[in-house]
């Protein structure tokens, strides 16, 4: 059934993306291709893999923005995206198959492939971009908070977490339940002032991003000097001359 | 947002069809179409070819067009669903409708009230078909209060071109016929400019900074995208034309769709008394050029929009 569950979830499962550590690696890009690959959405098709135009469905992708254009604090902010398993997702609400469903108990937002016809109108409904079409396969695909991962009771405990949680080398995704408010969650949003993405959607998203912390560049640059002005150059006078500058220099 | 061709014939074929049976039920209803069995036939069945064949092709864009049976299940949350369903509800009654008028030349009673709800039944299902797009709030151009009101106006003009030309060539036209036929051309006309002014003043509700959240930095722009070559999401909503193009493509389309119509209706009014098949070649003429103009229309309606999702890849909204 495609309406939402009409009560809140128990648990509210999603991410947290800290904008200030992401070093833009892509390795969660690449974990989340490995483990999805080979799990429920199997497969994740790439068309012509190995040649021009290439095209396939990618779970997570890196963005990178310049921020700050020239100001003290300017900087490159790396910008991990995918879905955001909102509270009220218009993805879930306009299927006209019932594939499309927010999972009562964690707020998980899945498809069920075998009852996807491929109609798109879930990737139109979706502000984000987050869900996409295997064109292989004719269905629609998305992130799936790696669902057949975090509840995988053959894997040890520490490793029931999202693929591109348990591989960011900088721990810039933090993995949890929004409910609770003693988890890692919970706490980052709280205390580094974790926000929505584009929160005038409506969707309101279950994941937060951290914004990047004031650089200590931009601090510096409050107390820094103006440079001296360059000394007049002596390139271009005869070797004679330069001889005498960089003797009368010493 | 990428224009599938599937997706446009669908949605004019289906609105013209629409139309048209509206249009037959309205004067069927009031005693005022023609009981002949042939025009009947002939009428409904351009109709119902016209609808169904769009209905047909639209499932040509799906990914798994022999799951498309399933899309009847969402009525609750999903317009899609919605339109699916009344779509095929619709048959019900214009087949009580093509019975008494086909078969038993009588258009009362019973028959009488088969055309009302024939007539509820078109605007309801072309209406869901609005209320796809119309409710998508990530395409601003779709979720503009004008949209339904286009598609449904749109509908009903169309239609009436097919009914004016369907009546000439039975040589059964009634200059109440031609007059509806222009007034809901003037209708139509008023309401999609009222729309296109209405897009054209809207400010984009998103900006990059809002979107990434970036909102202390004095400025946020792409630096690097996620990848070297097209992704879906590009490819699907990345589509836009080029502004100037759309201006042109614009009066193409009003020239095609209302101008040159009203002047082949007015023609036809004033020719109907002597000329009769000049006045039907006439309005096959408005009926092609409308055709044309519609599907222009339809085109722009979907070049012209622009997805919320294409900020982070540097696009605008």
């Amino acid at each position: 059934m495609t309406c939402l569950p009409k009560e809140a979830s128990p648990k509210r499962l999603g991410l947290v993306i800290d904008l200030d550590t992401c070093v833009g690696c892509h390795a969660c890009a690449t974990n989340c291709k490995e483990w999805n690959g080979g799990a429920m959405s199997a497969p994740l098709t790439d068309i012509n893999a190995y040649q021009a135009e290439q095209r396939g469905v990618w779970f997570n992708r890196v963005f990178s923005y310049e921020a700050g254009g020239r100001d003290a604090d300017a900087r490159t902010v790396h910008f991990p995206k995918n879905c955001l398993h909102c509270e009220t997702p218009a993805c879930v609400t306009v299927c006209p198959t019932g594939a499309s469903y927010k999972r009562a108990e964690d707020g998980i937002v899945l498809i069920d492939h075998d009852l996807c016809i491929g109609c798109k109108l879930c990737s139109w409904a979706c502000p984000y971009g987050a869900r996409e079409l295997d064109e292989d396969v004719g269905v629609m695909k998305k992130c799936t908070l790696c669902v057949d991962k975090i509840y995988n009771t053959n894997l040890p405990e520490a490793e029931r977490v999202p693929a591109c949680v348990s591989t960011c080398p900088t721990q810039a995704r933090h993995f949890g339940d929004f409910n609770d408010p003693d988890s890692s969650v919970s706490r980052l949003t709280r205390e580094r002032g974790g926000f929505d993405l584009m929160a005038e959607s409506g969707y309101r998203p279950t994941s937060k991003y951290l914004p990047p912390r004031p650089g200590k560049k931009a601090a510096a640059a409050q107390s820094m000097k103006p440079l001296p002005p360059a000394a007049p150059s002596t390139l271009g006078a005869s070797p004679l001359l330069r001889w005498v500058d960089r003797v009368l220099s010493r | 947002m990428h224009p599938a061709y599937s997706v446009i014939f669908f949605t004019t074929a289906s609105g013209a069809g629409y139309g048209l049976l509206a249009l037959l039920a309205v004067f069927a209803g009031l005693g005022m179409a023609p009981t002949d069995s042939w025009f009947g036939f002939i009428g409904l069945g351009l109709a119902t070819a016209l609808f169904t064949g769009g209905l047909l092709s639209s499932t040509l864009h799906l990914g798994r067009p022999e799951r498309a049976w399933r899309a009847f299940s969402q009525w609750r949350s999903s317009w899609l669903s919605r339109e699916g369903v009344a779509a095929v509800v619709t048959y019900a009654p214009t087949l009580v409708l093509a019975i008494g008028w086909i078969l038993l030349n009588r258009l009362d009673g019973p028959f009488a009230a088969a055309a009302l709800v024939t007539v509820v039944m078109t605007i309801v299902t072309v209406g869901c078909t609005a209320m796809i797009y119309a409710s998508l709030t990530p395409i601003q151009q779709w979720n503009n209060p004008w949209t339904l009101p286009v598609y449904l106006a749109l509908a009903a003009h169309t239609g009436a071109l097919l009914l004016v030309a369907l009546t000439l060539a039975f040589a059964a036209f009634r200059p109440i016929y031609g007059e509806l036929a222009l007034a809901l051309l003037v209708a139509a006309c008023l309401v999609k400019f009222a729309y296109w002014r209405s897009v054209d003043g809207e400010a984009p509700r998103t900006t990059i900074k809002s979107a990434t959240g970036l909102t202390k930095f004095s400025s946020v722009k792409l630096f690097e995208a996620p990848h070297t070559e097209a992704n879906f999401i590009m490819r699907e909503m990345g589509f836009q034309i080029a502004r100037k193009h759309a201006q042109k493509l614009r009066a193409i389309a009003t020239l095609l769709l209302f101008c040159a119509p009203a002047i082949g209706l007015i023609v036809i009014l004033a020719l109907t008394r002597e000329a009769h098949v000049l006045a039907l070649v006439v309005a096959v003429l408005a009926v092609v050029s409308a055709g044309v103009g519609v599907a222009t229309e339809r085109w722009l309606f979907f070049a012209e929009a622009t997805h919320v999702s294409m900020i982070y890849y540097g696009g605008r909204p």
